[in-house]
């Protein structure tokens, strides 16, 4: 590892422009000995700790608990593990995906019942996969623009419950049968309406509403778009499966809080997903979206997810006022975004190398990657489409190709694809993630890259806090 | 050759199409067509698909059984899209072939439907198969008043292939070559490159293709033109005086492409974002950003002019003015502008988004990257157009002028509009001439009638314009009045609701002429074809067409001309002028000069080996 001071040397060279950013930044804020600029008004922003749930298989521990349960979990976790004064906290963001009607502003009915002041604001934000990483950035902004010092950002998912509703005739009904007087009036529209055949039930799928694609269907299309086999995506899967077996058996899944469900004797330790299983049995199972022919399968997709998680960040100014020790810098980040059909998870691909141009770095300068593993084949797309010379100068405006993570670094305490992915939630865990790997593994620079429905896609450079 | 194949796989998406599309062309599906088919899908989808000859989609296709597998189109990856598709679907046919050759089921036989299995029953037995093959040959004679050859052959083929299958391949071959001789055959054959050919921007590409149309009035035809643009991704600034009417318009638009999405030819998103394209506004402050404004106002000179002077004040230099307008001359409407080089006619046929007709009119001043322009545009729209010289009625409308006087004149000598209805669906004309006068409006139809014949004198003549007069006067308007020829009754559906109008028929009686003896159907027939046909030749003759073709295209696509005939034109290389011409000649006799046949007309009955197409 080059010392921050060489390496800024290194980049000056490399970067026109980059050593004044650098002399600025030594300038603003010597007493860090940071080579990057803050480019967040002036202010570091630090994350001081982040934890979630245990994440379980939809339908399995979780499955009787409300969306809120799990983020006040979280949040009282997280509480306990940094032990920070309630009332320093001054916002909260959570993010989710398929809200729960009753608790639409889930945040907010998480850190009251967590014991948050009853002063401290709370909102809930939705970007589909990415949710949970909007809340951060959302609570970046929040501490950039100098509304609050401290903030918890968070995010909550239970599919073991989703909102399935009456077809919207019979909702139309529901409602007007409130304002109907008389039973023989009530009964007449109940008649009418049933006589019109409505449609019964309308379940939410994971499919894009402006194109009606499932995204696993996608995301089939898009490895045959790349050229990516079967065995591949099974190889690929499987290594996910034994680095989070490793990981969480060597005790570095540090953020998972030990969770007591009501109703349920023991206590939840660890991620109930993670099964390391053999190429053989694997490839025994049959295509899931794209019958028969199809690549992506139960094995190689995230399966559905419970689970939340919250992180708390503060300037570093303030951490530095209450004793913290941070564990990371956020740095830049961006959101970029395509075409929701043919491009629907290439997020990563586009994302990666814009960040690592705001910030100045290149792909060599990362010593930890954490990607957001939707399908294995997602996943082994976007590092073609980063290794595609074709693809960089057709679709992404760049003369060359973007070149491709060193897969040494990348995910190696497991994926979305083993520990699972509560789309609200996952974000939190990807920057928490990236931020203990960092100091495991003695690296600076973290890159973090997650695609979501809608073909948006983020990143964002986490650089461990400076050891004294 | 596919149909030969033991399993068919089809890339899924909107270019993918099947069909047995022979019979358009007056032809029978070749190659083991009618024979493979019926085996492959139920008799009735076959017998419809190969007596239509209508497209059918890939996911249609399957359900049917035509296509056993499908295979999605794929999006970016290493390699172009397309190539990447078509190797993607190399590798799922390798897969599938392999699959196939160890498989001990390989395609598993589709259950069958409880009618398919009817239909199999019916055809087993000798007595109920003739029932059945009769019946559908009933269907498609009252569907084509027996006029065409093909559909009739392509069901003797099909049912012998069913009965004698040793002779079926060689009684196909045989049919195939008999209909490939047949004048109705060589129609339409020359109708379809004649499509081909006003697909394309003979003028070239304009310097500056259109992106932002403003579309004046949102009437039927003004709303019509804005959905035809909008869905082509072109941005439409649709504009009326009042706010009811505007909302009228976009009600009709937002319906037609609802239509669209309830037949799911565009996904609920796919509509959203082409009506996002639309801009429904009472002013005109966002004219400046128009490239080219189409107005759809009242047809009345004094309002177009009004129309061109206010929106002159707003339009940028560059902007093309088109006028919508069935008859008055161009160049007259162009008096009112300061720019008469980008003045243009643009007349649409109602309605605009079924109707494939778009007639470009332009006068001597038009400059050419103005015609340019309003090709691009058209062509764009997805309609065929068809170029035409400036002049009373330019062409379509001309043409069909003397027609309806005609027709007139026959309702005067005690023709009913029923019965006209039937002489001339009879003949070949899709819809029948009262109805068709009906649709158009008996107001316009004397409209145009008074000013045509003011401009053409005693050619124009037959009917009396009276008629027409008397029938506006009283309200009889057509179906937008809900009566004209016919009372429309819209409760109690299409056709039902059609009934015979008595105040029609009394203004009728009141100018009853004695017929003469020219009175048989068939002479009702060509005294209303061979006015529209001479007066067609008339056209090409004074130069208001460049060429046959267009003249082709534009009686058979805008006016609904026999397509079996392919034109007027088409029908005088195949059918000789001289018998058209004894006709006019006889009919010159009785009634005078509206049947004196032109003089290029005459040449081609002189010298039968003038052609008006040239023979490929």
């Amino acid at each position: 590892m080059a010392s921050p001071v060489l390496s800024a040397v290194k980049y000056a060279n490399v970067t026109k422009g980059f050593l004044r950013d650098a002399v600025r930044c030594v300038s603003t804020t010597s007493s860090l000995q940071s080579p990057r600029r803050p480019k967040t008004g002036g202010k570091n922003i630090v994350l001081v700790e982040g934890v979630r749930t245990p994440f379980l298989q939809s339908g399995t521990t979780y499955k009787d608990l409300m969306p809120h349960d799990l983020a006040r979990t979280a949040l009282k976790g997280l509480l306990k593990r940094t032990d920070v004064n309630k009332s320093d906290v001054e916002y909260v963001v959570f993010g989710t995906v398929i809200q729960e009607v009753n608790t639409s502003n889930v945040a907010r009915e998480a850190s009251l019942g967590a014991g948050f002041s009853q002063k401290t604001p709370a909102h809930t934000v939705t970007q589909a996969c990415i949710s949970s990483n909007q809340a951060i950035t959302t609570c970046i902004g929040l501490i950039a623009s100098g509304q609050a010092d401290a903030v918890i950002a968070g995010g909550v998912e239970t599919m073991s419950d989703v909102p399935i509703r009456w077809g919207r005739k019979l909702r139309q009904m529901a409602l007007k049968m409130n304002r109907t007087k008389g039973v023989q009036n009530q009964l007449s529209l109940l008649f009418r309406t049933l006589a019109s055949k409505p449609a019964l039930l309308e379940i939410p799928a994971v499919a894009e509403f402006s194109t009606g694609e499932v995204m696993g269907h996608s995301a089939d299309r898009l490895c045959a778009a790349f050229g990516i086999s079967r065995i591949e995506q099974d190889e690929y899967a499987l290594r996910s499966h034994s680095k989070a077996h490793w990981a969480s058996e060597k005790g570095l899944l540090s953020d998972v809080l030990p969770y007591k469900v009501p109703g349920v004797a023991d206590t939840v330790v660890k991620d109930n997903g993670i099964r390391p299983s053999t190429i053989e049995q694997m490839s025994k199972l049959k295509a899931a979206f794209i019958k028969p022919h199809g690549t992506i399968t139960a094995a190689n997709s995230s399966f559905l997810t419970d689970g939340a998680s919250a992180c708390l960040l503060m300037t570093e100014e303030k951490a530095l006022e209450l004793g913290y020790k941070p564990k990371a810098y956020l740095r830049e980040f961006v959101y970029v975004s395509q075409d929701p059909k043919d491009q629907l998870l290439l997020g990563p691909a586009y994302a990666t190398p814009k960040v690592l141009e705001r910030a100045g770095l290149a792909m060599s300068d990362i010593s930890v990657f954490e990607f957001h593993e939707a399908f294995a084949g997602q996943i082994l797309a976007n590092l073609k489409a980063m290794d595609s010379d074709y693809f960089a100068k057709t679709y992404m405006n760049r003369t060359e190709k973007v070149g491709t993570p060193d897969l040494s670094k990348f995910n190696l305490w497991g994926g979305s694809l083993s520990i699972g992915h509560p789309f609200g939630a996952t974000g939190v865990r990807l920057i928490t993630t990236a931020a203990n790997r960092l100091a495991d593994e003695d690296g600076q620079f973290a890159l973090v890259a997650a695609c979501a429905a809608g073909g948006i896609g983020h990143g964002m450079i986490v650089e461990r806090y400076p050891q004294k | 050759v596919a149909l030969a194949c033991q399993y068919r796989i089809a890339v899924k998406n909107k270019k993918t199409a099947l069909g047995a599309p022979e019979v358009m062309l007056g032809l029978l599906p070749g190659a083991g067509g009618t024979q493979r088919l019926p085996k492959l899908v139920p008799l009735q989808t076959a017998l419809d698909m190969v007596l239509t000859g209508k497209n059918i989609k890939p996911d249609k296709a399957k359900k049917l059984g035509l296509v056993d597998h499908l295979v999605d189109p794929l999006g970016p990856g290493i390699d172009d899209p397309e190539v990447r598709t078509l190797a993607y679907l190399e590798d799922v046919a390798i897969g599938e072939a392999k699959r196939l050759a160890t498989s001990s089921n390989p395609r598993p036989v589709k259950k069958k439907k409880l009618m398919d299995k009817v239909i199999d029953l019916v055809l087993a037995v000798p007595f109920t198969r003739d029932y059945f093959f009769d019946k559908v040959k009933q269907t498609v004679v009252k569907k084509t008043k027996g006029l065409y050859p093909a559909p009739l052959k392509i069901i003797d083929v099909v049912k012998n292939g069913i009965e004698n299958p040793s002779t079926g391949y060689e009684m196909e071959a045989k049919c195939f070559g008999e209909l490939a001789m047949t004048t109705e055959s060589k129609a339409l054959i020359g109708l379809y490159n004649g499509t081909t050919a006003c697909k394309k921007n003979k003028y070239g590409s304009p310097s500056r293709p259109s992106q932002t149309i403003g579309v004046l009035g949102a009437g039927l035809m003004g709303a019509g033109i804005a959905q035809v643009s909008i869905d082509k991704n072109m941005h439409v600034l649709l504009k009326d005086m009042s706010l009811a009417g505007l909302a009228r318009g976009e009600e009709q638009i937002f319906k037609g492409l609802q239509l669209d999405t309830k037949k799911r030819k565009i996904t609920s998103f796919e509509r959203d974002l082409i009506y996002s394209n639309l801009d429904a506004t009472l002013s005109y402050d966002d004219f400046h950003k128009c490239d080219m404004v189409i107005e759809a106002v009242f047809e009345d000179l004094n309002i177009k002019h009004h129309v061109i002077k206010e929106v002159e004040q707003y339009i940028p230099e560059h902007c093309v003015f088109a006028s919508n307008t069935s008859a008055l001359p161009i160049s007259k409407i162009a008096t009112a502008s300061k720019r008469p080089e980008k003045i243009i006619g643009m007349h649409y046929f109602s309605p605009v988004d079924k109707m494939q007709l778009l007639e470009i009119i332009t006068t001597p001043e038009t400059s050419k990257d103005t015609v340019a322009t309003a090709v691009d545009v058209g062509l764009r729209q997805g309609k065929l157009v068809i170029i035409v010289g400036d002049g009373p009625g330019f062409y379509t409308t001309r043409i069909l002028a003397p027609m309806l006087a005609e027709a007139v004149r026959l309702l005067q000598e005690g023709v009913n509009p029923q019965q006209l209805d039937k002489v001339t669906t009879g003949f070949g004309w899709p819809v029948g001439m009262a109805t068709l006068a009906d649709e158009v409006g008996i107001d316009v139809a004397a409209h145009v009638a008074e000013d045509l014949g003011k401009a053409f004198g005693s050619r124009f003549g037959g009917g009396d314009p009276a008629v027409l007069k008397e029938m506006v006067a009283a309200g009889l308007l057509g179906r937008k009045s809900g009566k004209g020829c016919f009372v429309y009754d819209p409760s109690k559906g299409k056709k039902k609701g059609k009934t015979e109008n008595m105040e029609a028929l009394a203004i009728l009686n009141q100018h009853r002429l004695t017929p003469t003896s020219a009175n048989t159907t068939e002479d009702y027939q060509y005294r209303l074809f061979s006015r529209f046909v001479n007066e067609a030749i008339m056209c090409l003759q004074e130069g208001i067409l460049t060429t046959p073709l267009e003249g082709d295209i534009g009686a058979v696509f805008g006016l609904g001309f026999p397509p079996f005939f392919g034109g007027p034109f088409r029908y005088i290389d195949l059918h000789g002028a001289g018998q058209l011409v004894d006709r006019m000649r006889r009919y010159e006799q009785i009634y005078g000069e509206q049947f004196t046949p032109c003089q290029l007309l005459l040449d081609h009955a002189k010298d039968s080996s003038k052609k008006f197409h040239s023979s490929k």
